[in-house]
């Protein structure tokens, strides 16, 4: 393969406290640690070592979004990505103008994959991949825990995937959407040098405008809560009494 | 309004997940659509008929569609809805829905939902956001069709009613052409649907979680026992996947699994918020930990400070003794 695309996204560090705001308009982000959506940390991943492997020549980052993603594109050049795109956007983002978005730098780039997380832990939504594959008219390969791509000029992907109670293995024609689960890697961490490395490599910067592309979110946010708390419980001082609490009073033994 | 739920099913019965849409799918009110696809589909075709509030079944009966990928069947999707106009789509949130509906959204374009918890009327939903640590009421744009999943854990199944009989439409060989014929460049290889006599974690009704106090792989199978016991599932928080005491697919947590079963027991987990996001809607929470301030029993209903290489073989013999 010549090159493959990978998705990063910014968001809350997995291990930030969330909190909602008091105006009920969102989800509080100043003064939060933002980091690289997990999900998207095992694509960077896996698109390296394809490129390891000798599989892929370029492994290119993209993320979409204010100025502050460039630190995720930074972050993947470090693991080792050689090069950033960014397309610099105030525009709340929701998925369909994301996958618009990624779909036209695809027409740009001509990549062989593009691997996208399966989700981001943000909004949740998975979908993005799947949406993107489509508007591209490419397969898709969603939750990946195995990617292989053969040899040859054949061009065709090997995908294990995730799916309910099992695995699933779908061979894909080239160029094809990969987005990746849990079990697919474990994402390196960025050593001191590379990150200095990472300073001079190259990021492409974009604007909606240039991609033309039409961005409205379409769904509209009535408002955000807190979820219902749970009420507090007991502390039992034996088995005993937790296994007749469970049995008597919860009654699910 | 009137709503196609796609469906997903397993010989002559709708999956459950199915049946959960359904329920969601009622809560809009007006009609609603079951599609089936699939080769011989019409033993679970006639399952659907026999649900309550089903106006209509279709089934795109085809070879085509057996081991179909999504893109065939987004394309499909996508045949049916340009020739009968649904206000609604709906599929369960399950790894079929997931990674179909969003497909044939972007086909149709329109933004979709995931993982609804409640239906507040025919534009406005609810659902949950950063692992359900917010709920986000939001409402779709005027024009439709609006695409949703279903998270199935938020709603009961659809019953069965001896008067139903919805009528079934065998959908056209023109409709589906399209979709049958399309060159998708997505060829099924194969399925290895697990044959462990344990249930899934996602489904389980019970989930024994350990965390990195369980200290080794090897005393996992403490929790294995436990879990056969009990017949559920066994979990584990992402400090003991970390530490390699067990594989990434046992992770419940906001990065692993969400899981509601009827009883979670958290053994030698700490508690951490990405941890809580993943199974903080199930029913009973028991949390069993050595230390009494860790976060953990903030969310159990039955805690107990003990250390877990005591509590656990206790707790099994307990059961036993008391007849489970």
């Amino acid at each position: 393969m010549k090159r493959i695309l990978v998705a990063v996204k910014r968001v809350i560090d997995y291990n930030a406290r969330i909190r909602v705001k008091a105006d009920k308009s969102g989800v509080e982000t100043t003064n939060v640690k933002m980091s690289m959506n997990p999900f998207c940390e095992i694509a960077v991943e896996e698109a390296l070592r394809l490129k390891e492997k000798k599989l892929a020549e370029e492994v290119v980052a993209v993320s979409l979004g204010p100025k502050a993603c460039q630190d995720q594109i930074r972050t993947a050049m470090a693991m080792g990505a050689d090069r950033g795109i960014h397309v610099l956007t105030d525009t709340e983002l929701q998925p369909l103008a994301v996958a618009k978005l990624l779909a036209k730098i695809a027409e740009r780039e001509s990549p062989d994959m593009f691997m996208l997380g399966k989700q981001a832990i943000d909004d949740d939504c998975n979908q993005t991949g799947q949406m993107l594959a489509a508007l591209l008219s490419w397969p898709q390969a969603t939750f990946a825990s195995k990617v292989e791509v053969e040899a040859g000029d054949e061009r065709r992907a090997v995908v294990t995937r995730e799916v309910d109670g099992g695995l699933q293995t779908l061979r894909l024609r080239l160029p094809a959407v990969v987005t990746t689960d849990l079990r697919l890697n474990e994402p390196r961490y960025a050593t001191l040098p590379n990150i200095m490395k990472a300073k001079k490599k190259p990021i492409q910067q974009l604007t909606p405008q240039d991609l033309g592309v039409d961005m409205a979110p379409r769904l509209q946010t009535v408002k955000v809560e807190e979820p219902l708390k749970r009420k507090g419980g007991i502390i039992v001082s034996s088995v005993e009494e937790l296994v007749d609490k469970l049995r008597n009073e919860a009654k699910v033994l | 309004v009137s709503t196609l739920v796609l469906a997903e099913h397993r010989g002559d019965k709708l999956g459950g997940d199915t049946l959960s849409t359904i329920t969601a799918a009622k809560a809009l009110g007006g009609e609603i659509s079951v599609l089936l696809t699939g080769q011989n589909v019409l033993p679970a075709a006639k399952h659907a008929s026999t649900l309550q509030g089903i106006g209509q079944v279709l089934t795109a009966d085809d070879a085509a569609f057996e081991k179909g990928t999504a893109e065939r069947l987004a394309a499909l999707l996508v045949a049916v809805q340009k020739r009968r106009s649904f206000t609604h789509i709906a599929a369960p949130s399950s790894s079929f829905g997931r990674d179909l509906l969003p497909r044939a959204a972007a086909l149709l374009d329109a933004q979709p939902a995931s993982d609804v918890t409640e239906v507040i009327d025919a534009e406005t939903f609810v659902r949950p956001i950063y692992a359900g640590n917010a709920m986000q009421t939001f409402r779709f744009p005027a024009e439709g069709p609006r695409l949703f999943t279903v998270r199935s854990s938020a709603f009961p199944a659809a019953p069965e009613e001896a008067s139903s009989s919805a009528q079934i439409e065998e959908i056209s060989q023109e409709e589906l052409a399209a979709a049958k014929e399309l060159e998708t460049g997505s060829e099924w290889v194969g399925q290895d649907v697990s044959t462990s006599e344990r249930p899934e974690l996602g489904s389980a009704k019970v989930v024994i979680s350990g965390g990195r106090a369980l200290k080794s792989a090897e005393n996992f199978h403490m929790l294995y026992d436990l879990a056969d016991q009990l017949g559920g599932a066994v979990g584990a928080s992402r400090a003991a996947v970390d530490a390699g005491f067990c594989p990434n697919d046992m992770q419940v947590g906001q990065t692993g699994k969400v899981v509601a079963p009827d009883l979670y027991i958290a053994v030698g987990v700490s508690g951490a918020i990405q941890h809580l996001a993943g199974m903080k809607d199930s029913k009973c929470i028991v949390a069993i930990n050595t230390d009494p301030d860790c976060p953990i029993f903030q969310v159990a209903d039955y805690g107990l400070v003990m250390d877990l290489f005591e509590a656990i073989p206790a707790l099994g013999k307990e059961i036993q003794k008391v007849g489970k």
